[in-house]
């Protein structure tokens, strides 16, 4: 192989990418020695089996890579501000396309709720750490490195165009031959892996390791989501785990699984993506659901409006999910009667949705409303989401779904969700547990103008989308026509708005670091539920001793009887994990094994495969027992973050 | 009080102003100023969904409004708080219900229009034309049996009798979608797709695949000549008596990826490969498997079907 087959040539913009990726690495490498962290990054940070810290690294990767994906979309807004516009031409077009998507659902959306989870599930039920502190390690490096796979195509080798939903046969060996499709694929397969780890981890955890007293019907709402999306993550992935390694053999192996010839069922891609896809959708939503339910209950200075009924919704929605994939593909001629069943079980979603919106409401009912920034971000999601909600609805009806599919109107439709809900709901949980992150809130009157940018740039970008789908405008086509065009340059702004929007968002993150008055309580917002009874920072061991739950927003209740988490008389030594190396250096060989796959150099990617294999061996015979803290430390720890 | 009211009309009347003025717009999408009997049953029906949805929104929106008007923490608050608030069976009960009641109210037309697209629109008398139509990277074919002609990148229709078009692909999945007349059906290689349309009024409409498939996606567009059962047969009749005959040979080239010119023939390639059927399935694909490598390197402005121009001259 060349090497000017090797990188990506030949195309202004992807140079500019080259050349920045460089000027940052470099940059980060001479601060690193400079400043001589290289073994402070190893210790505190790669070699961490804290839930604290990996959620803070998913949310850092997360932010990375809504950067990324955010340049994409701005970037195929400008090209389709015009109809004359040549910015971009139809391959880069459709790359840009593919990897906003692909970028924006498996390594911003996921990666940003699992990091909330991460942080908040186990302080939330008064748990010290995951049921498998190494294994949380893994998914969170697996991610990592699944996510660097996949956006190392764009300069290397060449990114995926197929869209982020591959559909075969267009994403097998036939169509799209080369290995951009293999990064997708081996992409999606490693970072998923990570994703599966963590569905398992989080339902042991919940499960197994709940503070003594709380029942299921005691736990905080956000645990509840989180229990529910592990449930769908895990019965969902391996269906995609599956469908990418079918497709995979296909492409390396010459097997003809989705392929036109051969007897292949190409149509059976879209089925199983689909299976895997709609509950995906919940996965994504389920937990912002979460966030705005204690964001809600905690600004509104008020008690969850019905909180059995939303776990049962929750629950619904859940199994619901599972029933419904066929929706994304209405059009492809199941027949009257398929569609008709699959048209209902789509409008029943919106049953439990409907009666979760109203709980919202209700909880807002007779409360004392502070419109702080998280809060702000909650209240935006009700309005927003209604109207991505009842679109959804239109959509569901499958007769006038064959005007609306691959439209525009689908394209508003699934961002009013998806954004109202989960960016919305992303960012309200990163403002509302950022002081028991980092140790102070994020400035205010900065957050709302972060707020106020992107909420109504979000509107302006995409309102207008449901109308240019009714006037025929499909999805993914790279230039307009004349007829489409007052729409589309408002469209535009309005992402430029959104994007100006998560800069000021990234700049409070640098200003508050500098600026914000350090947090001392550890309760800045007078909240609700046990996390907040933890000193800030957080110490490792996370409780002292371990809380006895006797209501559903446990931590409110014992404030109002003068409660703490914290006795001094009940401290005893706490058992903790070793920090290893072994989950970054197993993944990293993962990634380059992956990365000969990509390329199709099939000994190399056995070597890494046999040294994934020894490295599981290693830890097989592994006794590490871990340490303890002795009672001691933890006295004189907790007197200083208390302040006693 | 008087406050909080003045309050809510400020919010509420630029709302009203606001999905009044956008409704009012809706005549002149395509979608919602359809011309043919399909289009206009999914119009219906959308237009029928929209009202539910508007009454939901106004009472969500206007809910809302009241809650975080009327219940922010402020100094002058003279609104209850009740921390402690937690449920209402009734309440709730209602608020399960009416939703039900909607998707109730809302699947009986679906399926009732679904089960309808599956025939030929009913306002027609006569048998519908059959028009196989073929999608090759990126380009349409239409094949006309009963006229034996075959067309690419155009296509003329009678109006007033139903089309039924026998989709399928020679290679990726696409779709037809002729926003003017109706929605939209998958191409399959394969597999054979049935869909109905008709045209009420003659014009010219545009059509494209609205199923991405690669770098030509965009313009894999062609227009559709709704002209009377007269004009039709006239075109039909001159079509085969001027146009060359399509040779397996020309076929297959054709069949390469790529962008082609509008062209017409005075037979159908159906006489040796039907691409719906699973012995044509991968004709195209074991013909030309390397010619996908190959990159149009497509820029906008280079399309042949979808100038400016397009649309002036059908409306």
């Amino acid at each position: 192989m060349q090497l000017d087959e090797f990188f990506v040539t030949g195309e202004p913009l992807i140079y500019a990418g080259m050349v920045a990726i460089a000027l940052v690495s470099g940059a980060i490498i001479f601060l690193l020695t400079y400043f001589k962290k290289w073994g402070w990054l190893w210790r505190e940070w790669l070699t961490t089996v804290d839930h604290k810290k990996i959620g803070i690294m998913y949310i850092l990767s997360a932010l990375a890579m809504l950067f990324r994906a955010g340049t994409d979309a701005l970037m195929m807004r400008t090209q389709l501000a015009f109809p004359n516009m040549n910015f971009l031409d139809a391959q880069h077009y459709n790359e840009i396309f593919t990897t906003h998507g692909t970028i924006m659902i498996f390594f911003m959306a996921m990666p940003f709720l699992i990091g909330l989870m991460n942080i908040v599930v186990p302080l939330q039920i008064g748990a010290r750490d995951f049921a498998f502190p190494y294994v949380n390690a893994m998914s969170f490096w697996s991610f990592f490195f699944g996510a660097m796979l996949f956006n190392v195509s764009f300069v290397i080798g060449g990114a995926p165009d197929a869209g982020w939903t591959s559909y075969t046969p267009l994403a097998g060996a036939a169509m799209s031959p080369g290995p951009g499709q293999n990064f997708y694929l081996l992409g999606l397969q490693l970072s998923g892996i990570g994703t599966l780890a963590t569905g398992i981890n989080l339902i042991t955890t919940i499960v197994k390791m709940r503070a003594p007293g709380m029942g299921f019907f005691k736990m905080p709402i956000f645990s509840w989501s989180t229990l529910i999306t592990s449930f769908i993550i895990v019965f969902a992935f391996p269906i995609l785990t599956i469908a990418l390694a079918l497709l995979t053999i296909d492409r390396i192996f010459g097997s003809q699984i989705f392929t036109v010839t051969g007897e292949g069922l190409p149509m059976m891609w879209a089925n199983l993506f689909w299976m895997w896809g709609h509950p995906e959708v919940y996965i994504v939503i389920l937990p912002a659901f979460g966030i705005f339910s204690e964001v809600i209950a905690t600004f509104s200075r008020k008690r969850l409006f019905g909180y059995t009924v939303m776990v049962w919704s929750i629950i619904l929605i859940a199994g619901l999910s599972f029933l419904v994939w066929v929706h994304h593909f209405f059009t492809m001629g199941a027949g009257a009667f398929v569609n008709s069943v699959f048209s209902v079980s789509t409008m029943a979603i919106a049953v439990p949705t409907g009666v979760k919106i109203f709980n919202w409401l209700a909880t807002l009912y007779k409360s004392k409303i502070q419109t702080t920034t998280a809060m702000m971000w909650a209240l935006a999601f009700i309005p927003s989401f209604t109207i991505g909600g009842i679109t959804g609805v239109m959509l569901g009806m499958a007769a006038a779904d064959y005007q609306f599919h691959n439209s525009y109107f689908l394209i508003a439709h699934f961002h009013y969700v998806l954004i109202a809900g989960t960016v919305f709901g992303s960012f309200a949980g990163l403002v509302y547990w950022y002081p028991k992150m980092f140790g102070h809130k994020l400035n205010e009157r900065i957050g709302k103008w972060s707020f106020w940018l992107f909420v109504i740039g979000f509107h302006i970008c995409f309102l207008p989308q449901y109308f240019l789908g009714l006037d025929g405008m499909p999805r993914r086509v790279f230039h307009i026509v004349p007829e489409w065009l007052p729409l589309n340059p408002i469209s535009t702004v309005g992402a430029f708005g959104m994007g100006l929007g998560f800069a000021v968002f990234v700049y409070n993150i640098y200003y508050s670091y500098r600026h914000s008055e350090r947090e001392k309580t550890g309760d800045p917002w007078d909240a609700r539920t046990l996390e907040w009874a933890t000193p800030t920072p957080v110490p490792e061991y996370n409780f002292a001793v371990v809380p006895h739950v006797k209501s559903h927003d446990a931590y409110w209740d014992m404030k109002q009887k003068g409660e703490t988490v914290y006795d001094e008389s009940k401290v005893e030594p706490v058992h903790m994990p070793n920090s290893t190396g072994q989950p970054f250096i197993m993944t990293a060989i993962m990634f380059f094994a992956s990365f000969a796959l990509v390329f199709e150099w099939i000994w190399l990617a056995v070597a890494g495969l046999i040294g994934v294999l020894v490295i599981m061996g290693i830890r097989s015979f592994d006794y590490d027992e871990g340490y303890h803290i002795d009672s001691e430390e933890i006295k004189q720890t907790e007197r200083s973050v208390r302040g006693l | 009080m008087r406050y909080t009211q003045q309050r809510h009309n400020k919010w509420l009347l630029p709302l009203f102003t606001g999905l009044l003025l956008l409704l009012s717009g809706c005549s002149e999408l395509t979608v919602m100023d359809p011309k043919g009997p399909v289009g206009e049953s999914q119009k219906d029906l959308i237009l029928y969904a929209l009202t539910f949805m508007m009454g939901i929104v106004v009472i969500v929106f206007t809910l809302f409004t009241i809650m975080v008007v009327k219940y922010r923490d402020k100094s002058n608050r003279k609104a209850e708080y009740k921390p402690d608030l937690h449920g209402n069976l009734k309440l709730e009960t209602v608020w399960t219900i009416i939703p039900v009641m909607i998707v109730t109210a809302l699947a009986i037309p679906t399926i009732s229009t679904l089960f309808d697209l599956e025939k030929p629109p009913v306002s027609s008398e006569k048998e519908p034309l059959v028009i196989y139509a073929t999608t090759a990277d990126w380009k349409w074919f239409f094949s006309y049996p009963e006229q034996g002609i075959e067309t690419v990148n155009y296509l003329h229709i009678p109006t007033d009798r139903a089309i039924e078009f026998r989709l399928s692909s020679a290679d990726a999945m696409t779709a037809l979608w002729i926003p003017a007349l109706g929605g939209q059906k998958y191409n399959m290689p394969g597999m054979e797709t049935t869909l109905f349309l008709q045209a009420d009024e003659t014009g010219v409409f545009q059509g494209r695949n609205s199923n991405f498939n690669g770098e030509g996606f965009a313009e894999q567009t062609f227009k559709v000549h709704a002209e009377s059962s007269s004009d039709f047969q006239d075109w039909a009749k001159s079509t085969k008596n001027s146009a060359p005959e399509l040779t397996q040979d020309k076929y297959d080239s054709l069949l390469k990826p790529g962008l082609v010119n509008k062209m017409e023939f005075s037979s159908t390639h159906l006489e040796w490969v039907h691409h719906g059927s699973n012995d044509g399935r991968d004709y195209s694909i074991n013909r030309h498997r390397t010619d996908f490598a190959e990159q149009l390197e497509l820029k906008n402005g280079k399309n042949h079907n979808h100038g400016p121009s397009e649309k002036e001259g059908g409306q």
